[in-house]
């Protein structure tokens, strides 16, 4: 079965249609990366796959592990295994990185009628998992990203992934604001994640990221469709090229 | 939101009031109204001495004098005084409870639903872990049972019933009734000096560091009873002690009046810390019902180095006009004020406090944290006075607002009066609006919204729940989640 199956997906944002007919199929195991230029929806995809309210969905259906996503609330999207790294992780001022993790892990394992986690289970979790993307322990007893850098957010996004185990991984632009050496940690982090029972949707602005988690799929994003898919070379292509092409051939 | 999710917010936001129960347990009341008579036969009832019947006759021929004060920002419909019971006592088998034993069991049923922990069976039998909490327990004016007495009374503390105090302290009532919060100090005040009911009185000796948190649960139950509870509480010189109040109501349709006096005196180098978790029924979900609360709390920093800190986290109440406050006349005083303040639906705070610096190198700390939902008005009000003798005076403000939802309002009316140049003073204040992007996050990461709100409103209050003595800390979390169930959606 399909992780993610989207067929004919419409979606607009304050009324303004956004996605106009994504078809995707993502399996198990399999990394597909979207690019595209500016405004062509590669962020409101991510955003209503994952639920955010202010992205309606207006045509279409998505199966994600064989569920239609409409029968499930956003924080239920998440509990099933579907994890979006923001591109802007928001903070939550006075809740320790820690505990925000906690109440996360216990509230995925209750929905998938799992133990909780105590805190000494929990310790150990994050003891396994911080080597994943290096990330300070300082990071971990300070507020959900206050004061991060940009790079310490995202690599928090990227922890919190490794500690929630999800069964799909959506990056949102995760490369965005990186200095090379984050870009590295952070994507080493990532390709430590992938397994067979997992798949990764990697939306990117530039091929840099590319270079460093390798994908199975690539697809061209413009104007809420996809112009095109192939393999890792077209994203080389498109560095060369850019999206001008595609964009005028679109006329928009 | 899903459509499932809504349902859940609309039962939810019905729920009905988790502690609304109330105590079949027969009232000795006293007729409605009030007048000079009514006045004499509460302190008669109480056996009390010539000079309090006098202190009582006093306050209540000067409250005629009095009008309600409308400076606050809040509404209601006018308070009929003559409409409400001033006494009301519950009826013992027994004249006097000897023990818990002795104690009406429905009463103790009662604590037993609001998880209170008096007459803690591991506490009683001295299991080890056991928490050393002594409980005063208030039903409705009378304290019936105190646990823990003995164990403080070898330390000297003496604490205990108001009324009790009367009777075995005189002179030390005597000293110090009225000297921090005046009969003639406000409208609400001098009803409380009138018609006082009980409460309670805590004396801490010279250089005792009490060791055990001191708790009162106060709780209205009868119809129509307004209850004017007082406290006083002394620490002498170098005495230490942490005092919680935390007080539930079951349900009523009637507006409840609560007009409560509390003072507190600090000798030299004496530090009192005083928490509240205040969850009074606030009225059903369209304003009908629920506890009016005028309280009037003062702490006076008496001598040198002393130290007052008032820690409140007020979820409950229609309507709250409430503003513990700290005059600091000792030298090097410090006054501590952290408030988290809660309205959802039609609830109204109007809330903050007042720090008089009056001695040398005095100091004061204000954190205040309003929370707005559903059609709330949360005002925070609070003053800061330096004197001309107040010589390197500081204070530091901090006023935060959350607003959760779009028809709820956040107000801040800080005043400053500062008459000496040396003094330092620093006012910070923000209003920030609970965001979707933050919700979102929450949701993402596999928190129903209302797990997350819960979380980021508790993030929010963190600088004010860590002041809070442990097991306060984790009650007024829960609080909190309570008060704001049915919030968002």
């Amino acid at each position: 079965m399909a992780l993610l199956e989207i067929k004919d997906l419409h979606a607009s944002v304050a009324d303004k249609p956004i996605l106009k007919g994504i078809n995707l199929t993502i399996n198990p195991g399999e990394v597909h990366a979207i690019m595209g230029p500016n405004g062509s929806g590669k962020s409101t995809l991510s955003n209503v796959l994952a639920g955010n309210e202010a992205y309606i969905k207006t045509a279409g259906q998505v199966l994600f592990d064989g569920i239609d996503i409409d029968e499930l609330a956003a924080h239920e999207r998440a509990c099933a295994g579907m994890f979006l790294a923001f591109q802007y992780p928001v903070e939550i001022a006075g809740i320790s990185n820690m505990y925000f993790l906690k109440a996360a892990v216990n509230a995925v394992r209750t929905y998938q009628g799992i133990d909780q986690l105590d805190a000494m289970d929990f310790l150990d979790l994050v003891e396994e998992k911080k080597s994943v993307v290096k990330i300070r322990d300082d990071l971990l007893e300070r507020a959900v990203n206050s004061g991060f850098s940009g790079g310490e957010k995202k690599r928090n996004e990227i922890f919190q992934m490794a500690m929630l185990e999800p069964k799909l991984g959506i990056l949102d632009e995760t490369d965005s604001g990186l200095d090379i050496d984050a870009l590295r940690i952070v994507s080493d982090g990532v390709n430590a994640l992938r397994s067979p029972d997992r798949g990764f949707l990697v939306i990117t602005h530039y091929q840099r990221l590319l270079d460093y988690i390798v994908p199975d799929h690539v697809h061209v994003l413009v104007d809420g469709q996809i112009v095109k898919s192939g393999d890792k070379e077209l994203a080389l292509e498109l560095e060369n090229e850019g999206y001008a092409s595609w964009v005028d051939e679109k006329g928009a | 939101m899903k459509i499932e999710d809504e349902k859940s917010f609309d039962e939810l936001t019905d729920k009905e009031y988790k502690y609304g129960f109330v105590t079949d347990i027969e009232s000795d009341s006293l007729p409605p109204g009030l007048d000079e008579d009514i006045v004499r036969a509460i302190s008669k009832r109480k056996n009390e001495p010539d000079w309090l019947t006098e202190f009582r006759l006093k306050a209540y021929r000067h409250w005629l004098t009095l009008e309600e004060p409308t400076w606050a920002n809040v509404e209601f419909p006018p308070v009929d005084y003559q409409a409400l019971s001033y006494y009301s006592a519950p009826k013992q088998k027994v004249d006097m409870p000897q023990s818990l034993a002795d104690v009406d069991p429905e009463l103790l049923a009662t604590y037993e639903k609001l998880g209170i922990p008096l007459g803690e069976q591991e506490v009683l039998a001295g299991v080890a872990g056991a928490p050393t909490v002594a409980v005063d327990a208030v039903f409705d004016s009378v304290s019936v049972a105190t646990t823990f007495k003995k164990n403080l009374e070898e330390m000297g503390i003496i604490f205990g019933s108001f009324s009790d105090a009367v009777k075995d302290h005189p002179e030390l009532v005597r000293k110090y009734l009225g000297t921090v919060v005046p009969y003639k100090d406000n409208y609400y005040a001098t009803l409380n000096s009138a018609v006082f009911s009980d409460g309670s009185f805590c004396y801490i000796p010279k250089g005792v560091k009490c060791p055990m948190e001191l708790s009162t649960y106060f709780r209205i139950n009868a119809a129509n009873t307004g209850q004017f509870e007082r406290t006083l509480l002394i620490a002498d010189e170098d005495a230490k002690v942490s005092y919680l109040e935390g007080c539930t109501a079951p349900q009523r349709d009637e507006n409840q009046l609560h007009a409560a006096v509390v003072e507190l005196v600090a000798h030299k180098d004496a530090q009192i810390k005083y928490s509240t978790v205040q969850n009074w029924y606030p009225g059903d979900k369209d304003g009908k019902g629920g506890i009016y609360n005028f309280v009037t709390k003062r702490g006076h920093c008496r001598g040198d180095n002393s130290k007052i800190s008032w820690t409140q986290v007020e979820t409950g109440s229609a309507i709250t006009w409430k503003y513990p406050s700290c005059i600091l006349k000792g030298a090097n005083s410090v006054g501590e004020f952290y408030s988290v303040a809660v309205t959802n639906n039609l609830q109204q705070a109007d809330t903050g406090t007042k720090m008089i610096h009056i001695g040398k190198n005095t100091s004061s700390t204000i954190i205040s944290k309003g929370i707005s939902a559903g059609k709330a008005q949360n005002s925070y009000r609070g003053l800061v006075r330096v004197q001309e003798t107040a010589e390197n005076a500081r204070n530091f403000s901090q006023c935060d607002s959350m607003l959760i939802g779009d028809k709820c309002g956040a107000h801040t009316f800080p005043y400053i009066d500062v008459n000496n140049p040396t003094a330092q003073v620093e006012h910070e204040a923000t209003t920030t609006k609970i965001g979707e992007d933050q919700i979102f996050y929450c949701n993402q990461r596999g928190l129903d919204t209302e797990e997350a709100v819960n979380m980021i409103v508790n993030g929010f209050c963190k600088e004010v729940f860590r002041e809070l003595p442990m097991e306060f800390a984790v009650e007024a979390q829960k609080l909190l989640g309570i008060s704001l169930e049915g919030s968002v959606g």
